[in-house]
């Protein structure tokens, strides 16, 4: 019996992170290191307009002057810029649009991501755009969105194509001297998706950006700029991973989402980046900043994240609640197994009158995980009437694990409503013992336990999504019970 | 079906089951009774495979097999179902996904295919019918916010579910009002088949106005101290369970 569960245990240390494979594709590679002249080589080879590249040599001077901040209840290992490459991209082809285009052995890396490029039925509700390292290669039902006015195309063709918008919204929500790794993308990003939803459109299907790291030594600096305008909704959901190596590899991305008057925008994340080793070497960096402006009255942004990889993710996903009788909302579910580091939350700042905010973050520790939830709760002077409620629960699997707390709250107006609950609980021998005596094993109890305890967040997920969410988090937390 | 031989366990050092030996056939319904400290709920745990009581001396042959060397599991799989004095909650697990996780590994244990969607809500049904449990208890999650009725109830329910071999039920009726007691033994009296046996462990008689037992038990310090016929329990409830400890105490002596 004994050998049974060391074998079943075994099993699952070994092989458990199955997007750890590197594809070999034929890339185009700027040497490593960060300058001046780096950022002018990414620029020209996008052959971006002046003002784009006038944007990111003032980010890139503005990001000498700083230094990374150290707050975070976090170890992180000292980052080297002139080891990292900040421009990779698979060799162009021909393009004409076409997926013939695309170099085979692309396809098939996003076939075995379970990401295909061709508008193939079984994901009919879902467009997605795909990209690997600095570069969108494929997006899929283009012309069918475009029919309705949706515009939804990587970044690098929105500031060739609609330039306008880019230059109107790009930066308004994240400015470029917001911090440390916000700047470092406005200096040095390279691609990421666009999407532009028109007054009155409800995007009929799920729009999905998947992110893909593959090539070594390489940072990915993408930037999502999602706009709803007045009276318009959109679903929209990003995955990610990576291979399997023994250096860290930074990811420092933005999201800048803007909602007008009566628009809703649902943002969902499914991160899996490569979390390292068991011994916790290697794994990525995920340092993100993302924000969402409920810029008009009664819009509402809804942030829901599943974290179950990278070595360290550090990220807060905020709303500012411009608008009056806007809302945002914030419902994350943050796996650190092994030794896995999160300091993740939320900032809610109330500006407009009877604004409201949700927030749940639900942390799940195992191995010698660390995980924080850091949550800021902000009402103005002029907020009347704001509205917030927060709950923030941790789960710990094992003794050598760690949850920890850290909520703010900055009132300025006296109506303002504002609640915080917490809870700290441990999976419990008996909750594993009444799975196992009703003939459900360990590993399969802690699955359905977790699942359980997520349950809240992750039926916020759309439905294609939960499903995958609700394996991941069974998969991520496979032989954290000994 | 199960055979105990002198079974000796303590928890953490102190001895509690001091030699117990059983023996139930298929088709029996045993009731083990005895004061509180007996041993009665230990005895449960030995069964059901808690890590936490260690096992002395003895042997415990069920199917065939040496019981003790299974996983709580493969336990479950192979027939044996614990009714639980206090039932666990776990918030968040749905009744349905609970018991179709259950059901689809004991299907599995057997060779079987899973269950439908379809197939599998028309069986909770069914069975729902069968112990007369109220509908909504199954889209709640797992115990959570059940009264301690509803939790007996939800016991009987999943053995229904589960069709065990062997059932156990750890004083599956305290805490009861009359009208749970009699869906509670309802629900056994149903299930009772001539290839399956229970172990009704319980500290008072009233369940076994309901429940019919064919043996009788009476654990007392670890040690079963008088097995008989039904008319023992009645005797008991009688005679309170000071009658029990003076005649042993009187063996002792002489």
């Amino acid at each position: 019996m004994e050998k049974d569960q060391d074998k079943i245990l075994s099993d699952v240390t070994t092989g458990e992170y199955k997007y750890g494979f590197y594809s070999d594709i034929e890339m185009d590679r700027i040497p490593k290191g960060l300058s001046e002249e780096v950022v002018r080589i990414i620029s020209a080879k996008k052959n971006e307009p002046q003002w784009l590249l006038d944007f990111r040599l003032k980010s890139y001077r503005h990001w000498l002057t700083m230094k990374m901040p150290t707050w975070p209840n976090l170890k992180i290992a000292p980052i080297n810029y002139q080891e990292i490459i900040f421009y990779a991209a698979p060799k162009e082809r021909k393009n004409t649009g076409s997926i013939d285009d695309i170099d085979p052995e692309l396809k098939r890396t996003f076939d075995k991501l379970g990401i295909p490029l061709q508008e193939q039925k079984h994901l009919a509700g879902v467009a997605v755009d795909a990209v690997i390292d600095s570069v969108s290669v494929k997006t899929t039902f283009k012309e069918t969105l475009a029919e309705m006015g949706i515009i939804f195309c990587s970044f690098s063709d929105a500031v060739k194509e609609y330039p306008d918008l880019v230059k109107r919204y790009m930066g308004s929500v994240v400015p470029y001297t917001d911090n440390f790794f916000a700047t470092l993308n406005s200096a040095v990003f390279s691609d990421g998706s666009f999407c532009y939803i028109p007054k009155g459109i409800r995007c009929p299907m799920e729009l999905s950006t998947y992110f893909r790291i593959n090539s070594a030594n390489t940072g990915q600096f993408e930037r999502t700029l999602l706009i709803a305008d007045e009276e318009s909704y959109v679903s929209y959901l990003e995955g990610c991973t990576a291979p399997s190596r023994d250096e860290n590899q930074l990811h420092a991305a933005i999201v800048e989402i803007v909602a007008e008057k009566n628009a809703e925008v649902k943002y969902s994340t499914v991160q899996n980046w490569y979390p390292g080793d068991k011994e916790g070497r290697g794994g990525v960096f995920n340092f993100v900043t993302k924000r969402g402006m409920c810029k008009g009255e009664s819009s509402k942004i809804s942030w829901t994240q599943i974290e179950t990889g990278s070595a360290i993710t550090w990220k807060y996903p905020s709303c500012i609640l411009r608008g009056d009788n806007s809302t945002g909302e914030f419902y994350s579910v943050a796996v650190t197994n092994n030794y896995q580091q999160a300091d993740t939350g939320t900032k809610m700042t109330h500006i407009g009158k009877n604004t409201k905010s949700t927030i749940v973050s639900k942390g799940i520790s195992a191995g010698h995980g660390q995980n924080s939830y850091r949550g800021l709760v902000k009402v103005l002077k002029n907020a009347s009437n704001a509205r917030n409620y927060s709950q923030c629960d941790s789960l710990l699997l094992g003794d050598k694990c760690g949850a920890h707390t850290f909520p703010y709250l900055e009132v300025d107006n006296s109506t303002a409503i504002v609640e915080h609950e917490a809870t700290t609980s441990k999976i419990g021998e008996d909750q594993i013992f009444y799975c196992n005596q009703r003939g459900i094993s360990t590993e399969d109890a802690i699955g359905l336990i977790v699942n359980g305890y997520a349950r809240e967040v992750i039926n916020k997920l759309p439905m294609e999504f939960a499903v995958e969410a609700q394996k991941l988090l069974q998969i991520s937390l496979e032989g954290s019970v000994g | 079906m199960l055979i105990i031989n002198n079974l000796k366990a303590s928890i953490g050092g102190k001895s509690i089951l001091k030699g117990i030996s059983l023996d139930v056939k298929p088709g029996e319904i045993h009731a083990i009774m005895g004061p509180n400290g007996s041993g009665k709920s230990t005895l449960a745990a030995v069964l059901a495979g808690r890590e936490f009581v260690e096992i002395t001396e003895g042997t415990v042959t069920y199917l065939g097999k040496n019981l003790l060397e299974m996983a709580p599991e493969d336990r479950a799989k192979e027939g044996i179902f614990l009714g639980f004095q206090y039932p666990i909650e776990i918030p968040g697990v749905s009744m349905v996904n609970f018991m179709k996780t259950a059901v689809n590994e004991h299907r599995k244990h057997k060779g079987l295919d899973p269950l439908s969607a379809s197939d599998f809500l028309k069986m909770m049904r069914d069975k729902k019918e069968l112990v007369e449990i109220d509908s909504k208890l199954a889209n709640r999650s797992v115990n959570e916010g059940y009264s301690g009725g509803e939790k007996k109830k939800n016991e009987i329910f999943q053995m229904a579910m589960l069709e065990p071999k062997l059932a156990i039920l750890d004083e599956t009726d305290s805490g009861l009002d009359i009208d749970a007691l009699r869906i509670v033994a309802n629900g056994v009296n149903k299930l009772k088949r001539p290839d399956n046996s229970f172990i009704v462990i319980t500290h008072y008689q009233r369940l076994l106005d309901y429940i019919v037992p064919d043996v009788v038990h009476v654990l007392y310090d670890g040690r079963i101290v008088k097995t008989a016929g039904k008319e023992l329990a009645l005797e008991l409830e009688e005679k309170g369970y000071d009658w029990i400890k003076k005649e042993i105490e009187n063996n002792a002596a002489s």
